[in-house]
């Protein structure tokens, strides 16, 4: 039970991050920390009790095996994480050349 | 970009082909162990990544770089569709169908459809995940000049 | 299992990889590529909505068929109600696609932006399309970070900006649905909509049912702009290419923001009083919040943007009525009047709110300028632009006989009949204030006598941008014939039986 409020407390960690960081650098990072406690709650949900990596075993077939939904949904995330961070970084070098800081309180040209 | 010294060139020239390998065996046993398309995909970018940083180029090398790989990234999405659709043509009409006939289980040649499926998309990972990186190198470079 | 379902789905991400190969060999292959792909899609769309009618299509990807009753492929599902939005992506697409074909000339990377725009359609279209929860989320980020790339387009220091601010709002937007789409597996042990909702039953664990419906409706929110989720929208929508803000705001955030939110309450959730009160509350709060931040700007773009929001509480607020009145269990004919009203305007916005955002574009690829008080006089040099605006901010504000006065009367007579009168008066207030609004545009920019001199070398624009915005206009025209019965029972009823019947989704679905 403890585990899944830990999974918590680093998804509000994150989201604190997000809201309160005023470097761009670092509203990106809080951003990652926030997908990585999805993805470890995904990971604990699939848990049996007794059960072993699902890997079928030919010679074994009494075996308990956990479930391997939550894993392939994790993949999926983990390439759709990669993505979302590797666009969000490009827009944050480009705003650094036209802007010439990482100062999120120093951009805000528009306004009302 | 400049490159590195002797030294880091020779040893990254020694290690790049063994990751390179490994990359590979990663791709094609995935059906039978942890892996598949994505992982294996990223440790073959990885070792291309590596070659490029210690030797540097200049950039209209790096321009022709891109170019390619760009051609080789969408040529592999395209051959992606194009296995799911062919499950249209040959077998019964359903998309996405695994037709081939399935071997037995633990045999590197079995499960149909999967082990093309697997080289494919690793292809593409590797591809894209290159291309971001040549993306910020060139804009680095066009912005000194 | 029609053949034709997936094809609404792999026709544009494969034409969108193509577009990248050949697109550097041959220069003009791209536009007229990309206008084919999509008139391609439109014909299919109207051939489903004209034989759909009350049947529900199911098509099992890959052929896993269910075992024991228990579904374990991925199901695409086409029925009244996806339908109609489909018909609206596909059709306001193709005539964005091809208003760019001229407008596309400011911009250098021409390559890249077709191929984005066809991601942007296949990611849209398969969020429509699915059936399945999951599968949902991986199309949703399709289509997401596609239009984060399209906003930043022209790389400019405002765009990157807007970018910036939308690209992190969204991303919290989505790992916020991912936290919910984890508990509901914990809760259901299975993915599948009709299944979720014949495992959830009547309602067990109350706290953890109510802490899953505030995730979900936070994050859809996020996606559909709804107060106070609305923080990214007015500088996402003014600061993109026109034919993009025409795309985003007419058809992107219904169709990954209020549809979901329809489905998913309706066709999975228990329906309970306590959260059909709330959206409701959020739904009026945007209706009055956002045209009075409407009022006092000067930049046309922006105003077009906060009008958005407003319109869209619109639409939340009717489907929140027709949700209070289902789940006290009053007879279900005022509950399809108002959904009914929701759907029917909905149709509506996206017509005349993308024909406005083309006449934005219009204006500013003529005159360089966005600022409402540089314009004047432009009714005599541009007869086209002024002619189709005109027909736009009459239907938007509701004057008969355009198509926005059958909606909003439809909303404010199901509004009287259930008993909400301060909602009805609430609504005419704000259908007031948006005709003062748009009465102040059509001055500035049309009828006014500019005190520079150039009106001498201002033209029309070129023709595919002309032929883009005559035929919204006239779409405009003809759907205020939707309110005559025959045509609402044979295209609007399907849907509206769909959303209310509690059972006929789930049942439908497991039984194939």
């Amino acid at each position: 039970m403890t585990a899944y409020v830990m999974c918590f407390i680093l998804f509000l960690v994150g989201l604190y991050g997000a809201i309160t960081r005023r470097n761009l650098v670092k509203i990106a990072v809080s951003l990652s920390i926030m997908e990585i406690s999805t993805f470890l709650f995904f990971a604990l949900i699939g848990y049996i009790e007794g059960g072993v990596a699902p890997i079928v075993d030919p010679s074994d077939p009494a075996k308990i095996y956990v479930d391997p939904l939550p894993q392939a949904l994790v993949l999926t995330a983990i390439v759709i994480g990669l993505a979302t961070t590797a666009m969000l970084m490009a827009v944050i070098i480009r705003l650094y050349r036209k802007y010439g800081t990482f100062d999120i309180r120093e951009i805000k040209n528009l306004r009302g | 970009m400049k490159g590195m010294t002797l030294i880091v060139k020779k040893t990254t020239q020694l290690i790049a082909g063994m990751i390179f390998m490994y990359g590979i065996y990663v791709i094609v046993h995935g059906h039978l162990t942890p892996g598949g398309g994505f992982a294996g995909g990223v440790i073959i970018a990885g070792s291309l990544i590596l070659i490029t940083l210690s030797n540097g180029g200049d950039f209209l090398k790096l321009i022709k770089e891109e170019a390619g790989t760009t051609i080789v990234e969408s040529l592999a999405t395209i051959l992606v569709i194009a296995i799911a659709v062919s499950g249209f043509l040959f077998g019964t009409k359903i998309f996405f169908n695994n037709f081939l006939p399935k071997g037995i289980v633990g045999h590197l040649v079995s499960a149909g459809v999967l082990p093309l499926y697997n080289i494919f998309v690793g292809t593409e990972v590797a591809a894209s995940i290159f291309i971001i990186f040549l993306s910020l190198i060139i804009f680095k470079e066009e912005s000194k000049e | 299992m029609n053949p034709l379902i997936p094809l609404l789905v792999v026709i544009p991400l494969a034409a969108a990889f193509l577009i990248m190969i050949i697109g550097r060999f041959i220069e003009e292959f791209n536009k007229y590529f990309a206008s084919l792909v999509l008139l391609v899609l439109t014909c299919i769309s109207f051939y489903f909505l004209f034989t759909t009618g009350e049947k529900i299509s199911v098509y099992k990807v890959g052929g896993w068929e269910p075992i024991n009753t228990i579904p374990i492929g991925i199901y695409m599902v086409m029925d009244g109600f996806s339908v109609i939005v489909v018909c609206i992506i596909n059709l306001i697409g193709f005539l964005s696609v091809f208003y760019s074909i001229s407008y596309i000339n400011r911009y250098t990377a021409g390559n890249y932006f077709y191929s984005l725009f066809c991601l942007l359609i296949g990611g849209m279209n398969g969020v429509v399309l699915s059936g399945d929860l999951f599968n949902i989320f991986v199309f949703l980020e399709i289509s997401v970070i596609s239009s984060y790339a399209l906003v930043a387009f022209g790389v400019e220091s405002n765009e990157l900006e807007a970018s910036f601010k939308y690209q992190i709002l969204g991303g919290i937007a989505s790992f916020l649905i991912l936290f919910g789409i984890g508990f509901i597996y914990w809760r259901a042990k299975t993915l599948n909509i009709a299944d979720i909702k014949a495992a959830f039953g009547t309602g067990s664990d109350k706290t953890t049912y109510l802490f899953i419906q505030i995730l979900i409706l936070s994050g859809f929110g996020l996606k559909a702009a709804i107060i106070p989720f609305h923080a990214w929208l007015p500088d996402a929508h003014s600061s993109a290419p026109s034919p993009i803000s025409a795309m985003l705001s007419g058809v992107f955030i219904k169709a990954v923001g209020i549809y979901v939110i329809i489905r998913l309450f309706f066709n999975m959730f228990v329906i309970s009083e306590a959260m059909a009160v709330l959206i409701t509350t959020l739904g009026t709060l945007s209706m009055v919040i956002g045209v009075f931040l409407a009022i006092g700007q000067w930049d046309i773009k922006r105003l077009l943007a906060y009008h958005s929001i407003s319109q869209m509480g619109y639409v939340v607020m009717s489907v929140g009525i027709g949700m209070i009145l289902l789940s006290r269990g009053a007879k279900p004919e005022i509950a399809s009047l108002a959904i009914a009203g929701g759907l029917f305007h909905l149709v509506n916005h996206a017509a005349f709110k993308g024909l406005l955002f083309l006449n934005a574009g219009a204006i500013e690829y003529t005159l360089a300028t966005r600022n409402m008080k540089e314009m004047g006089g432009l009714a005599k040099s541009m007869p086209v632009t002024s002619a189709t605006s005109f027909i736009a901010s009459m239907s938007i504000s509701g004057i008969p006989p355009f198509n926005g006065f059958f909606s909003k009367l439809i909303i404010i007579i199901a509004a009287v009949l259930g008993k909400f009168y301060l909602l009805a008066v609430l609504a005419v207030i704000v259908s007031i204030i948006t005709l003062a609004s748009f009465l102040k545009f059509q001055r500035y920019a049309f009828y006014n006598k500019s005190d520079n001199n150039r009106n001498q070398a201002i033209k029309e624009v070129p023709f595919p941008m002309v032929f883009s915005m005559v035929v919204l206009s006239i779409i405009c025209v003809l759907l205020s014939l939707l309110v005559f019965p025959e045509i609402r029972d044979a295209i609007l009823a399907p849907a509206i039986d769909i959303l209310t019947d509690p059972v006929k989704y789930s049942t439908s679905i497991l039984v194939k």
